[in-house]
């Protein structure tokens, strides 16, 4: 069976190398300590130094138009109605009625009952629907039901798939456990034609409390073979940080260098100004390189960022402030 | 010997102690969303007493606001619209008249700022803080009133209520008096917020002393953080953007008159971009003229910056 083979891939893949002959956690502990500290005032001071560049005219333009297509216009609402996914997703297709040449976010992030909703109302037009799945935003829920939510979200659509970790385990240091997950969840991924779903793995760094905890989960996320690691949910404080940001775009960069696997990191939950994203942008160039300056390497989850960069945009176009009046309500 | 030490020493301290004294000096800041930021540019320019003989006395350093400060003060003045125009009317007047009282417990400052930017002597100085300290007064008292002057019941040919009710535009740029720094202020700011609206002040170029002043007595009363919004700087450079901004509601051109590098019909014509409301300069023309703030207003400046909402309600059983 193929989805078997695929679970085993990934646990040799593993094997292979941290070099030993069974993954054990006590083989997992060894190698995700083995990874160096992070500085964190060094990575603090990095983080804030990069997001003191000034972006200005034609790569500010750039930079706006680059951050839009890299938003997963995301909806994770308990009060979620399928109109308001279908209003979402009408925002998504025509961001700026006022202006045609606006680019269009990469996705629409939703739970895994709005996928069929979102996937009918963006039809062909390439932007993607992303589910959260396994018991968003908690995860705490059994395997067998975190799995068959995944498989849910899959099934109805879902281009891609976004999961939870188990903090809790990963926490108390059962590194197998939450490989296991992840691995079993990319499993869940695949179609019934053999494609896959992508896989973001969201680590819930404002839980995981140190620099070196979101650096172990970043490896142990890739290694379990995620196609995209996550910061967060956007329901836990802190969410996105530009530090936090920079540890995983590192491991990202470093990961390549060690498997030639690329990898793509989501800043998630918290990003909520032009400013802010450019600032992330320019630590997406300086720390992982150009490579990543790319949807399908690095995205933004957020709601109201995409208002704020298409004020921006209008800005840049008309020479006059804008205001909230002239951008829609989602 | 030096003119900066008239501040110096209390009666009774010795000649030594007195010439050891520090000169304090001061460089003031914006007023912005009840916070006092610094320009973002940095910048900040001398302010010279009007008036006197011989070479202008220095007075203070102001912040030399910039097209950015205007953008974040529009910010701040548009997230405070919804708290104060959502205010009872009754409390956004008791809110003006507590501006008054602050006012009056700090008369002898305003009396020493208005004196040195407008070259007035003490006693005229006087005369001139308590007229603001009235017109606060004047506009606390019209908050609750206004709506039963200018609004009204409709007679309509049906079985329906027909209610007009005047309702705040929103956030007001201002434009304030270049002459009349103290007065001429409050006889602008007061009509515009006492209805529930938000301000972003230009304060007068030359003489913007007095408008920090009224920025300190407005942040210990009870005006919330971002309803009257105070930037200090050139006024024909911050104008145009304020002008042409797409999330400010209205426009009060006042200070265009004897503004240097100001054209207000370039002013008038950026704010029909968004249609804008927009209060034109006394004068005829195009030349723009400072009124005589010593009389008593009527309620064409809070008329100015007003909406007509009106209600149909069916009367039926």
């Amino acid at each position: 069976m193929t989805s078997t083979a695929d679970k085993g891939d990934a646990a040799s893949r593993a094997r292979d190398l941290l070099g030993v002959g069974r993954l054990t956690n006590a083989a997992l502990t060894t190698w995700l300590h083995g990874l160096p500290g992070v500085d964190q005032v060094g990575c603090e001071a990095r983080a804030a130094a990069l997001g003191t560049r000034s972006i200005k005219t034609t790569a500010k333009a750039w930079a706006i138009d680059a951050a839009i297509s890299m938003i997963d216009l995301t909806t994770l609402e308990g009060s979620d109605t399928h109109d308001k996914v279908r209003s979402l997703c009408g925002k998504a297709l025509v961001p700026d009625p006022t202006d045609a040449t606006t680019p269009r976010p990469a996705a629409i992030c939703v739970y895994g009952d709005m996928v069929a909703t979102a996937k009918k109302a963006l039809g062909d037009s390439g932007i993607r629907v992303a589910s959260v799945a396994t018991a968003f935003p908690s995860g705490r829920a059994s395997m067998r039901v975190r799995l068959a939510d995944t498989r849910d979200g899959v099934q109805a659509g879902a281009d891609e798939i976004d999961m939870v970790i188990d903090r809790g385990a990963f926490l108390s240091g059962r590194y197998l456990e939450v490989f296991d997950q992840i691995a079993a969840v990319r499993e869940a991924c695949l179609r019934a034609d053999g494609s896959s779903a992508h896989l973001k793995v969201i680590m819930e760094t404002g839980e995981l409390a140190t620099y070196d905890n979101v650096r172990r989960a970043s490896y142990l996320s890739m290694l379990a073979g995620g196609h995209f690691i996550k910061t967060s949910t956007g329901k836990v404080s802190p969410a996105a940080t530009l530090p936090v940001t920079l540890v995983m775009l590192e491991a990202v960069r470093d990961w390549r260098e060690l498997t030639g696997t690329q990898v793509g990191v989501k800043p998630a939950g918290g990003i909520r100004t032009s400013k802010d994203a450019l600032k992330y942008l320019v630590m997406v160039s300086e720390v992982a390189g150009d490579d990543w300056l790319d949807p399908d390497w690095f995205r933004f989850g957020a709601s109201s960022l995409l208002n704020d960069l298409l004020l921006q945009r209008q800005k840049l176009r008309t020479g006059a402030y804008s205001g909230a009046d002239y951008v829609t309500i989602d | 010997m030096s003119p900066t030490a008239t501040r110096g020493p209390t009666p009774g301290t010795s000649a030594s102690q007195a010439n050891s004294r520090v000169d304090v000096r001061k460089t003031y800041k914006l007023y912005i969303g009840g916070a006092f930021p610094r320009s973002e540019s940095g910048r900040s320019y001398a302010v010279h007493g009007a008036g006197g003989r011989g070479t202008p006395r220095f007075l203070a350093n102001a912040a030399q606001g910039s097209r950015k400060d205007a953008r974040d003060a529009v910010v701040a003045a548009r997230g405070a619209v919804t708290g104060w125009a959502g205010a009872t009317a009754y409390n956004r007047g008791q809110v003006l008249y507590r501006v008054a009282e602050v006012m009056e417990g700090r008369a002898d400052q305003f009396a020493g700022e208005v004196a040195a930017a407008e070259g007035l002597t003490t006693a005229r100085a006087r005369v001139v803080v308590s007229a603001a300290i009235d017109r606060w007064v004047w506009y606390a008292g019209w908050t609750d009133k206004v709506a039963q002057v200018l609004g009204a019941v409709n007679p309509v040919a049906g079985p329906f209520f027909d209610i007009s009710a005047p309702e705040p535009t929103g956030v007001v740029a201002v434009l304030a008096p270049q002459a009349s720094s103290l007065l001429g202020l409050v006889s602008v700011v007061a009509p515009a917020i006492a209805t529930g609206n938000t301000v972003v002040v230009v304060a007068s170029e030359l003489r913007p002393l007095p408008a920090v002043a009224l920025a300190e007595a407005l942040a210990t009363s009870d005006v919330p953080g971002g309803v009257v919004n105070i930037l200090t700087g050139v006024t024909a450079e911050m104008a145009p953007w304020l002008a042409s901004h797409r999330d400010v509601n209205a426009i009060d051109l006042a200070g265009a008159a004897n503004a240097t590098g100001v054209s207000w019909g370039d002013l008038e014509a950026a704010g029909a971009e968004n249609l804008k409301r927009v209060l034109r300069p006394a004068g005829t023309g195009t030349v723009a003229v400072e009124p005589d703030w010593t009389l008593t207003p009527d309620l064409s400046r809070i008329r100015a910056f007003l909406e007509t909402k009106t209600v149909w309600h069916p009367k039926g059983r």
